[in-house]
């Protein structure tokens, strides 16, 4: 582990992992503070303001962005964030949209310098690929687009899961294509997310995998949703969750 | 206006092209061939960042002066002996192409592919004027044939399966009924192959042209282009301002790119570099050459927020590694230009209130961007239309209303928190008789639970779990500090 890695981080855990999925979010504590990270979590924080600005109501994700900001600007620690797409709205989007405001633009810059995504964190800034993680089943990982190609996080996720013990590894069929989920988009395009998604769930199923992981808890919503009304008894976790020492 | 805007809504072309199985067959195996052939010739290619970097910054460079190298350009290809016409718009370029025609007394074009001239729905003024005009690239013969416009920019069938393509030649050119790519090549190689020598005209599209030297050049694999410009005693030359490259140096890079990102080739099975018509010394070639160029609301594209779109070097390499193309085909975008280059390009055309559909179709996925061989960010510029399609009003009322509500709660910790707890509470209500599973949800949400079902929001939240957590561990030291 690296000697002079940060030893507290703010926690942006994401609305949708507030509401849906908590359990990745407790799973992301543990891991962090098994390794002596301390974790702080802002709790008035909600939601980074992503389906406006991707919706095109800039205004309304400026709104969202400014009390993000605010609220994480209140501590000095790195800022991590279980989810490549809310990532990529932290580090790329906000100094974009805030480029030219005179209190708002330094404050997005000085927030994107130090936000990181979860297995980001874990790999570039601790150091840390071998976790004491066990799962004694099949598994393939998802790379979603905004951590994939918004981010540009390829292998991190990858170096951990290949250290979960007894859990076998497989790629799926186009691993690499978009899922169909693309937020609003699920629902103002229903029917080409629908086509997208079908394919995806073919090439996992086909996969025969007992686990789908991803580091975005918005495609395993699509996912899971499509999965589930096929009958399919494919599980979907958040990366912490598979990487959570008290499952082990 | 130019590009005609379609009688049936972009949702109604895409449930079409979703129901349409013989179109996913084509989608399918045209998609991997050519997803495989230009990986196979970029993973070759030992510059590609480095080359790809550089065809970047000659776009952007000749885009950044384009009226001086507009200038050279003309000067040039004077020199040599052409002639330059300008198009304000695409009403403007079909007319000189008809005065061009009638001072030749035409009869009768050949044409290689020009998606210019499908810009300007150039085929249709012609033929209103008693001109025959017979497509000479493969796949926009079939189109034509088929009375369709091409649905991809650089393989016009590429919706079509070669089974289709058998059945359109029997019934319109008499060929036996067959599935051999081989042998309706051959009938249309011989069918065209009359046309070209009885043609008094030839129009082509302008992949580059070069300022320094005034030359055009026009890469192409079935010689119909070399045809084309060469054989009929006219050649017209159709081509966006934007598509200038300084000098021969920069040419090679920008081909380099090209041919790989757009079928796999390290070059095009025919390069042609074109200065001039006919010298008196030569044997071949046209009496005159006319080139013109059509700015239809590029220089206003040029001063706004998506000028970098005009970066494209039309390869095609976006369509073919676009899921959202993969699902639905060019033709459901209903624009000339398609995939996620047209997406962007159309609505910076045409005008964003009548095209607002293109730029709501993508996940922003970053495939586009990520093949695209002078890198153009069209994530970031669909965002863009995005914005300007919510500016001019086009944002459905419930989800405007929807966002507004969402970013007034999201603003106000206690308020959000109230609601996520009405929001769990409503979902824990409406999945509780499937094991918290959500097989409808009300509109207008129930789009996703046509193909989805959706999970109830998790009895305790993160921040509920959090504090209880702290809670528990301030007890456990306020506990062991007592003791």
């Amino acid at each position: 582990m690296n000697v002079n890695a940060p030893r507290r981080v703010q926690l942006f855990v994401t609305c949708l992992i507030d509401t849906l999925r908590p359990e990745a979010g407790m799973a992301v504590v543990r891991v962090l503070e098994a390794l002596d990270i301390a974790v702080e979590f802002p709790n008035a924080q909600t939601c980074c303001g992503q389906p406006a600005f991707n919706g095109g109501a800039w205004d309304d994700a400026r709104a969202m962005g400014r009390h993000t900001l605010d609220v994480l600007s209140k501590s000095d620690a790195p800022i991590v964030v279980p989810s490549g797409s809310c990532g990529a709205m932290l580090t790329h989007h906000y100094p974009e949209l805030f480029a030219g405001d005179a209190k708002y633009g330094p404050l997005a810059e000085n927030i994107a310098a130090r936000t990181y995504e979860f297995s980001q964190f874990l790999v570039e800034v601790l150091g840390v690929t071998a976790l004491n993680a066990r799962l004694d089943e099949r598994i393939a990982y998802h790379p979603s687009c905004h951590l994939l190609r918004g981010m540009n996080i390829v292998n991190p996720p990858r170096a951990l899961l290949a250290n979960v013990r007894d859990a076998e590894l497989v790629e799926l069929d186009g691993a690499e294509e978009c899922c169909g989920f693309g937020g609003l988009f699920a629902i103002k395009m229903d029917a080409i997310s629908s086509a997208m998604m079908q394919r995806k769930l073919d090439a996992i199923q086909a996969a025969q995998v007992q686990t789908l992981v991803s580091c975005d808890v918005s495609c395993l919503l699509h996912l899971s949703g499509g999965l589930h009304r096929r009958g399919s008894q494919v599980k979907t976790k958040h990366l912490a969750e598979i990487l959570d020492p008290q499952q082990a | 206006m130019t590009i005609p805007v379609p009688n049936v809504t972009f949702h109604e072309r895409v449930d079409a092209a979703l129901r349409d199985p013989i179109l996913h067959t084509a989608l399918d195996r045209s998609m991997s061939r050519f997803s495989e052939l230009r990986r196979a010739a970029l993973a070759a290619f030992a510059d590609e960042s480095a080359t790809r970097a550089r065809a970047r910054l000659i776009r952007a460079h000749t885009l950044s002066r384009l009226d001086a190298y507009l200038e050279q350009f003309e000067a040039n290809v004077q020199r040599a002996g052409g002639q330059v016409h300008f198009a304000a718009d695409a009403a403007a370029l079909n007319r000189i192409v008809g005065e061009i025609a009638r001072a030749h007394r035409v009869k009768a074009v050949v044409k290689g592919k020009s998606m210019v001239s499908e810009e300007t729905a150039l085929n249709d003024a012609l033929e209103a004027e008693g001109i025959r005009v017979v497509e000479t690239d493969l796949g926009e013969y079939i189109v034509q044939l088929a009375g369709e416009h091409p649905s991809h920019i650089i393989a016009p069938a590429f919706h079509k399966t070669k089974e289709q393509v058998g059945q359109l030649f029997h019934e319109k050119i008499n060929l036996p009924l067959t599935d051999d790519p081989a042998v309706m090549t051959a009938a249309a190689r011989a069918k065209l192959r009359w046309e070209f020598l009885n043609a008094d005209m030839g129009i082509s599209g302008v992949n580059f042209g070069v300022a320094e030297t005034g030359s055009i050049c026009l890469v192409e694999n079935e010689g119909n282009g070399r045809l084309t410009t060469t054989v009929p005693r006219v050649h017209v030359a159709v081509m966006g301002i934007e598509r200038l490259v300084p000098n021969l140096d920069d040419l090679a890079v920008m081909l380099q790119v090209l041919a790989r990102s757009a079928t796999g080739q390290k070059l095009s099975v025919y390069t042609n570099l074109i200065t001039g018509p006919r010298k008196n010394d030569e044997g071949d070639g046209p009496a005159e050459l006319h080139i013109i160029l059509l700015d239809n609301g590029r220089s206003r594209v040029l001063g706004g927020e998506v000028a970098e779109i005009l970066y494209c070097i039309r390869c095609g390499a976006c369509l073919n590694a676009c899921p959202v193309y993969r699902e639905i085909g060019g033709h459901a975008y209903g624009s000339v230009y398609s995939g996620p280059v047209g997406a962007v390009l159309t609505p910076a055309l045409e005008g964003i209130a009548q095209w607002s559909a293109l730029p709501q179709a993508s996940t922003l996925c970053g495939m586009c961007k990520q093949v695209c061989p002078v890198q153009i960010d069209i994530p970031r510029m669909l965002l863009v239309e995005r914005a300007q399609a919510t500016h001019a009003g086009k944002m459905a009322w419930w989800l405007r209303l929807g966002l507004h509500l969402y970013a007034f709660t999201a603003t106000k910790p206690a308020l959000y928190r109230l609601a996520a707890g009405g929001a769990r509470l409503g979902s824990r209500v409406l999945g509780a008789p499937q094991q918290g599973w959500i097989k409808k949800l009300p509109p207008p949400l129930n789009a996703w639970t046509k193909t989805r079902d959706f999970p109830a929001f998790a009895q305790k939240s993160f921040r509920a779990q959090w504090e209880a957590r702290r809670a528990r561990k301030d007890a456990e030291r306020a506990g062991d500090s007592h003791a």
